[in-house]
């Protein structure tokens, strides 16, 4: 019993691949939704979102990093980022776009043009 | 009469109540680790300086610090008096302001973090890197901090 409790608490490297969730921030206009997400040492080549019923999902893999001799003082996370939204129905997922520039991945989601508010011209 | 220091024996995990250890567990955890392990999960400090990691090979210190989604003239890194300052201002952009919030996690605003260094550096040699939201500054170490070879002398 006593090594069990003890294998509880010395465990601090996870079994299991974790992810941590990337701090977002989501606007919306009349054209659609826009989701930025933090992700600071993913590239463009780590970069994995799907689409699934209504549901986003977006993961980055950190580049793989070469430390430099000894380490003095460690507080980055080297954990991997993912993080699942679900979508509004509004949004027409085949037009949905993204780009990563310095560690901030941008997704457009457009509104489908059905649900925009538009005049309509009365005879 | 011999007075023995009465020990509370330690309660083995009913199998019904593993909830309670691991609960125990984060507590101990929450106790232990250091400051800056909270400073990451409270968003009130969590914001306000990046994290940031120092290596030490023979020639170079090496400084990494998450900045993302800024732009290299918004970032100030200076050396002073031994320790490495980095600091700047996290923009948001314009475009977005008139839109709808419907959440707001990322951090913007100035911040500021002071990194001692152990040894004194060249402070000509040093260089800053900003790549996929990550300032790596390289500083090479000053002579005299750099680890000497001593010869012993058998007589």
């Amino acid at each position: 019993m006593q090594t069990t409790l003890e294998k509880q608490t010395t465990n601090n490297r996870p079994a299991r691949e974790e992810y941590i969730a990337p701090n977002v921030n989501i606007f919306e206009t009349q054209e659609g939704y826009v989701l930025q997400a933090e992700m600071p040492g993913v590239s463009k080549e780590g970069l994995e979102i799907t689409l699934e019923g209504n549901e986003i999902t977006i993961t980055g893999r950190r580049n793989a990093e070469t430390v430099a001799g000894e380490t003095l003082f460690r507080e980055r996370n080297t954990a991997d980022y993912r993080r699942v939204f679900e979508l509004d129905p509004a949004i027409d997922t085949s037009k949905v776009s993204a780009k990563i520039e310095q560690g901030v991945l941008t997704v457009s989601l457009p509104k489908s043009e059905r649900v925009k508010p538009r005049k309509i011209p009365v005879d | 009469m011999n007075l023995l220091r009465w020990q509370r024996p330690e309660l083995a995990p009913w199998p019904g109540f593993n909830g309670l250890s691991t609960l125990r567990n984060e507590i101990d955890r929450l106790f232990e680790a250091p400051l800056t392990e909270l400073a990451r999960t409270s968003h009130l400090l969590s914001g306000s300086a990046p994290a940031v990691d120092i290596h030490e090979d023979k020639d170079n210190f090496v400084v990494k610090a998450e900045l993302p989604g800024m732009k290299k003239e918004d970032i100030d890194v200076s050396l002073h008096d031994g320790g490495l300052s980095i600091s700047g201002e996290r923009k948001s952009e314009e475009k977005w302001e008139a839109a709808e919030v419907y959440r707001s996690e990322r951090f913007f605003g100035r911040f500021q973090r002071t990194v001692a260094l152990p040894a004194p550096v060249n402070a000509s040699g040093i260089k800053a890197q900003y790549k996929d939201g990550i300032l790596t500054v390289t500083l090479p170490k000053a002579e005299e901090a750099k680890p000497k070879q001593i010869d012993v002398q058998v007589n």
